[in-house]
């Protein structure tokens, strides 16, 4: 009996040590994926990064201006909006991974040979329909017409899909006037984790950029497809052909000081010099800065900080 | 006692069968040797975004964007930094819940072929990724930077490349922003590191960052900073974690 016993312990632990072994054998540190995903689908917009702060004018944090560059921008005026023929500059192919909506992406084929031709983002409000076209298509001529959303071609490359947008009229990299020129490049990677998809916009601009605007935003796969909204459509807001268009001089901005005083924040900083984006800039104003005082009101997920400025 | 010896048999056989069949590499293989990226080397932080919640600190009190649940409220209204210094947790916002997101740079090295080790010189930090399963990882007291389980995620052939999955738990509980914004001890952080060569030559590294806490965060919280790679350790610059900077 006692025999019994015994042996029927060691036969459990002996089952047990060999369980341990075949996990420890068989867990590998390394999983195997395709090197496509699938990318049709709708992606739900996260919110969880701050990609272009609270759109207070004059705010050009995290952004390598050039002088040219800080100039144009030191000189919008948001009355441009009621401009028709720039109503719409602000929503270039960049305010994909600056707004805040989804994607919902669907894919076209050749009707005869069923493969890919093109990917589309379709449009939310005013962003346009970006279409992706992965059909090795020649890139026009840079005298081609330049539209909002551009020309973008794209490949697979490395388990991500890799495109790059040409070809775009002139417009902002951020909503506060900061200016993006017709000889911009983007070039983007959509990389896919299980159900998030992580975008990275990398924007070079050899006028009003000093180094490339890099921007990464993530989206979450949605179990019911998002809204279609229309792009952007220009209507008449009062302003006739031939107006003047509503600008500043630079130096006499009234806005220069509002986002720098809001945050209490470096000027430098906020007139996107390229330092202020690297760790030693960091170091730089550690004896200098002074936080603003504690916040009172909308400090949380979906309030709106930029009330202070009002009370 | 002759059935149970069979059984035994059995399972060992079944066991090593089904194991040796499923194993996706050889055995002698080690991670280094697998690795379908590089990421090895220098990299620097680029702050191109969440600028304003990363090189300056923010006003206390603000948590705007991060997903806080209400147990959060009190601890992010009570943040007292200078307490936090003379208690000794001056590294709360150094851990691995935040700090890829604290400005700095990162050296990256093999610490040996299974295990991937990350140095940071803000708050001189580092991080172990661990290929290999730790037996006693269960019974480790919990740290600012926790135990990191890594596995490759490789794109099948004939392309190449891939990225690196980590997932982390036991971290002692700390900041996800350098105002006091907590995620707790139970807090898990999955993060995939992905890494795109640019037009110029240069390389740029992406983490992107999940950290799920069933204690101080209703959903969540997703970041995902990037680093341009450096040719060398010429930057480099260590410097002490600190709560108020």
């Amino acid at each position: 009996m006692l025999i019994d016993v015994v042996v029927k312990r060691f036969v459990f632990a002996l089952a047990v040590a060999l369980l341990s072994a075949y996990v420890a054998f068989t867990q590998s540190d390394e999983a195997v994926y395709p090197s496509q995903f699938e990318f049709v689908g709708s992606w739900a917009p996260l919110g969880t990064e701050d990609v272009q702060n609270d759109s207070v004018p004059v705010d050009y944090l995290g952004l390598a201006l050039t002088e040219e560059g800080r100039t144009r921008a030191l000189s919008y005026d948001e009355s441009q909006k009621s401009m028709v023929e720039r109503q719409c500059q602000g929503w270039g192919a960049a305010y994909m991974v600056l707004g805040p909506f989804g994607l919902r992406v669907s894919s076209q084929t050749d009707p005869n040979t069923k493969r890919l031709v093109s990917y589309t983002i379709d449009a939310w409000e005013d962003w346009m329909e970006m279409t992706i076209w992965m059909d090795d298509r020649a890139r026009p001529s840079a005298n081609a017409l330049h539209t909002q959303a551009g020309f973008t071609t794209g490949r697979w490359e490395g388990g991500a899909l890799a495109a790059r947008t040409t070809h775009m009229k002139v417009g902002f990299i951020r909503k506060t006037g900061v200016p993006l020129s017709d000889e911009a490049t983007i070039d983007w990677r959509f990389f896919r984790h299980a159900d998030l998809l992580t975008v990275l916009m990398v924007a070079r601009d050899p006028i009003y950029l000093v180094e490339p605007e890099i921007i990464s935003k993530s989206f979450r796969l949605s179990k019911v497809p998002l809204d279609f909204r229309d792009p952007c459509v220009p209507g008449y807001e009062g302003r006739e052909p031939g107006d003047d268009v509503p600008h500043f001089a630079a130096d006499q901005n009234p806005f220069l000081d509002e986002f720098m005083k809001l945050y209490n924040l470096p000027r430098e900083a906020v007139l996107g010099y390229r330092d202020t984006l690297y760790p030693e800039y960091r170091k730089k104003i550690k004896s200098t800065y002074v936080p603003p005082p504690p916040c009172k009101a909308d400090c949380g997920v979906a309030g709106n900080f930029v009330r202070r400025r009002t009370n | 006692m002759r059935r149970s010896l069979v059984a035994i048999a059995g399972l060992a056989v079944l066991v090593f069968a089904v194991g040796g069949a499923s194993a996706q590499r050889p055995s002698s293989s080690s991670a280094r040797e697998l690795a379908p990226i590089d990421l090895t080397g220098y990299w620097v932080s680029y702050v191109t975004e969440n600028w304003r919640y990363r090189m300056v600190t923010p006003a206390k009190g603000e948590y705007r964007r991060i997903p806080a649940s209400p147990a959060a409220l009190p601890i992010i209204n009570a943040w007292d930094p200078v307490a936090d210094q003379k208690a000794g947790n001056q590294c709360k916002s150094y851990g691995a819940a935040a700090i890829m997101s604290v400005p700095g740079r990162l050296h990256i090295t093999w610490q040996d072929a299974d295990t991937l080790r990350i140095d940071t010189d803000a708050g001189t930090q580092t991080r172990l990724l661990r290929f290999t399963a730790r037996a006693s990882s269960s019974q480790s007291r919990p740290s600012w930077q926790g135990e990191s389980s890594a596995r490759w995620e490789r794109v099948a052939a004939p392309d190449r490349g891939g990225s690196l999955r980590v997932v982390t738990t036991n971290m002692l509980s700390g900041y996800l922003r350098k105002n006091g914004v907590p995620y707790s001890e139970r807090a898990t952080v999955t993060e995939h590191f992905d890494v795109s060569l640019l037009p110029d030559g240069g390389a740029l590294l992406l983490v992107t960052s999940i950290v799920e806490d069933p204690v101080y965060l209703n959903a969540p919280y997703i970041v995902s900073p990037h680093f341009k790679k450096e040719p060398d350790g010429s930057k480099w610059d260590p410097t002490p974690c600190s709560s108020t900077w």
